[in-house]
């Protein structure tokens, strides 16, 4: 091992240029890093959610659980028919609903109505839940997804824009956990 | 002919390939490895060039927008000419190489081949295994139809349950807060660019580490491997007892790579290609979602965990298993090769061949689901109603009605979620069938609030006729002499 302390002016271009391709880099990577990262910063404090309307009040019988659909209201324009959503409407009675997600808590499959019987199923693992979203039956661990909803000018309106999956934050802040069944 | 001679040397004299290429051709291997079981990497290698050729062909017209690619998928399969030759080609060869990659993987484990000095080709076969699979599930998003896009949801909800980050990583995965345009995009650029362009390096780096250290020898009980001997080991043999692998060995893998592209394109003619199937609308949700082929097992797997077993079994069962299978050459990088003498690699084979195959079985049939139309389309078999009160066939009916058909199959008709019900009556007597209906239980909803105390007594009516004929319906014992003697007093 040499301990001269000389370096040759070869030697020091390198490094140099080295260093300077290395602060290049860096750069160029934070613009990267922030592009990759886009779609999960952005949902930061709720970026994705929106309060959107399932139609009038008057489209929903009491006592009765029907079909709706609403475009999510984060949309690309190469999004078709995916920005669709379907969900769950259950008037209790009067201005009293329940709003759960199509998704299956399990692992998110469709779940249907099933008005004789009372029952969501899931045609996935076979998951089943009561007309109140709590969890019946199978594989899922806890009740459907519900929506925060509210009723303004006589519309149902539902905040909504993310997919509801068993560790999503808006799942475990508004879905009402079963109550024991 | 001189001519061509000559070109050839022209261009050989710039290029200074000629001698290299002679030299890998003609490296020698031992004599024993010319075997048919030897012929599995190169014919996983022919199908991956497959995949790449007609992958790049259907590239020419798929259009990856999540309002275009089902459309763009139907003209492929019926407007374009061979579209559909081109797609079923793209199908079967991910099916096949699937396949080949496993029995490939099998036959290096079995032979031994893992071990000294080959430990980091095994471990980046590992990972080219990893990318298979990641090719097979971005490739299935790509036919995106209704099972692709449910399939993408089970795959976030799957990705969710990680502590912490679980959230993020959906967002990531999908490219947005739900299943849509960008989805696509991003698996497209996984399937087409990253995933494809790893292969192709880790592929490189799996041959020229065959090539550098030799193909593993045909194991022989008893001849061990040591660290300190083996490699001068093998260069004795394959100078004492080796042969150029061109043409002495490689007949057999252009054979073998021949009769596997025949047979691709023999399934891809006889079955044609996949899907798509429904168009992905997500307001459609009369759909019940499946894998392909060899994901069933984990959808088999997934309905069989108790609830309070899955975050776990989902998050740290693919690290173990990766783990396990990343560790092996460390763990066992001496000794033995040969299969004869190591019983638990052979039993540890059999034990996962037939787990998988066990799973995908039943994932084909889906006993766990409940049959979401038997209660309209499967009728009870007559032979249950006849001779029946009018009670209990209206009972019947309630069971019918009651979608209690979903889930109880009768005479081999129905859902097979919960048990079937021709010989029930044999099992629980009238209280217990009652309390059964009413309060639910083993895995059954309580259907309490959804019967009317008439549809109840009707219902059970029908159930204690649900005996075969010789055998008399269990009966409480206890509560008949109670009676009875109420009865006599």
């Amino acid at each position: 091992m040499s301990t001269d302390r000389t370096i040759s002016r070869r030697a020091l271009f390198m490094k140099m240029g080295i260093l300077f391709n290395g602060l290049v880099a860096t750069a160029l990577a934070v613009p990267i890093v922030r592009f990759l990262l886009a779609s999960v910063t952005r949902g930061r404090a709720n970026g994705y959610l929106s309060w959107v309307s399932l139609g009038s009040i008057s489209q929903f019988p009491e006592g009765e659980t029907r079909l709706a659909t609403f475009q999510n209201p984060y949309i690309t324009p190469t999004d078709g028919k995916t920005a669709d959503t379907a969900c769950w409407v259950r008037r209790v009675e009067g201005q009293q609903f329940q709003i759960f997600a199509i998704n299956c808590a399990h692992l998110g499959c469709p779940v249907r109505w099933f008005p004789q019987s009372g029952l969501f199923m899931c045609p996935c693992h076979g998951g089943a839940y009561y007309q109140d979203g709590s969890r019946a039956s199978g594989p899922p661990e806890r009740g459907l997804f519900e929506y925060p909803h509210t009723i303004r000018d006589g519309l149902v309106m539902i905040q909504a824009g993310e997919l509801p999956t068993p560790g999503s934050p808006t799942a475990s802040l508004f879905g009402k956990k079963p109550p024991c069944a | 002919m001189r001519l061509i001679a000559q070109i050839g040397e022209w261009f050989d004299r710039r290029l200074q390939l000629a001698a290299p290429i002679r030299e890998i051709a003609e490296h020698p291997v031992p004599k024993n490895t010319a075997s048919w079981w030897y012929v599995f990497g190169s014919a996983a290698l022919i199908v991956f060039l497959l995949q790449l050729v007609t992958g790049i062909m259907l590239a020419f017209v798929y259009v990856p927008s999540a309002s275009e690619a089902w459309n763009s998928l139907q003209s492929l399969n019926h407007d374009i000419t061979l579209g559909w030759f081109i797609r079923a080609l793209h199908g079967w060869g991910s099916n096949f190489m699937v396949a080949i990659v496993l029995i490939h993987m099998v036959q290096v484990f079995l032979f031994g081949a893992y071990k000294f000095p080959r430990e980091l080709t095994w471990v980046v076969g590992v990972f080219l295994l990893l990318m298979t699979m990641g090719m097979a599930f971005t490739g299935q998003v790509l036919r995106f139809d209704q099972d692709a896009y449910w399939g993408l949801g089970i795959g976030a909800s799957i990705a969710s349950r990680v502590p912490v980050l679980g959230s993020a990583i959906v967002k990531l995965m999908l490219g947005g807060p739900i299943i849509a345009g960008a989805t696509l995009s991003r698996f497209f650029a996984l399937h087409v660019f990253v995933i494809p362009g790893m292969l192709i390096a880790f592929v490189g780096v799996h041959l020229l580490m065959v090539l550098k250290l030799g193909i593993n020898e045909w194991p022989m009980p008893g001849r061990l491997v040591k660290k300190a001997t083996y490699e001068n080991e093998y260069h004795e043999l394959t100078r004492k007892d080796g042969a150029p692998f061109v043409p002495y060995a490689v007949w057999k893998d252009i054979f073998f790579a021949a009769f596997i592209l025949v047979a691709v394109a023999a399934c891809a003619i006889f079955f044609g290609p996949f899907g798509p199937t429904g168009q992905p609308d997500p307001t459609i949700i009369q759909t019940a979602p499946r894998p392909d082929y060899f994901f069933l097992w984990i959808y088999a797997v997934l309905s069989f965990l108790p609830p309070s077993m899955e975050t776990p079994a989902l998050i740290i069962g693919p690290v173990i298993v990766i783990g396990a299978l990343l560790l092996l050459p460390f763990l066992s990088g001496e000794g033995e090769k040969s299969w004869r003498r190591r019983p638990i690699a052979v039993l540890t084979i059999l034990l996962v061949a037939v787990t998988l195959a066990t799973f995908t079985h039943l994932a084909g049939y889906t006993p766990w689901s409940p049959h979401m139309n038997a209660w309209s389309s499967d009728p009870i078999p007559a032979r249950f109603l006849q001779h029946r009160t009018a009670l209990e066939r209206q009972g019947a009916l309630v069971f019918q009605a009651k979608q209690c058909h979903n889930c109880h199959a009768l005479g081999e008709k129905g859902g097979q979620r919960g048990p079937a019900l021709d010989s029930v009556a044999v099992q629980l007597t009238q209280d217990q069938l009652i309390r059964q209906v009413i309060q639910g239980g083993g895995n059954m909803p309580a259907y309490g609030k959804n019967l009317s105390p008439a549809e109840t007594t009707a219902l059970v009516a029908f159930l204690q006729t649900l005996h075969p004929a010789g055998q008399a319906p269990a009966r409480d014992a206890s509560r008949a002499i109670a009676l009875g003697k109420i009865g006599e007093n």
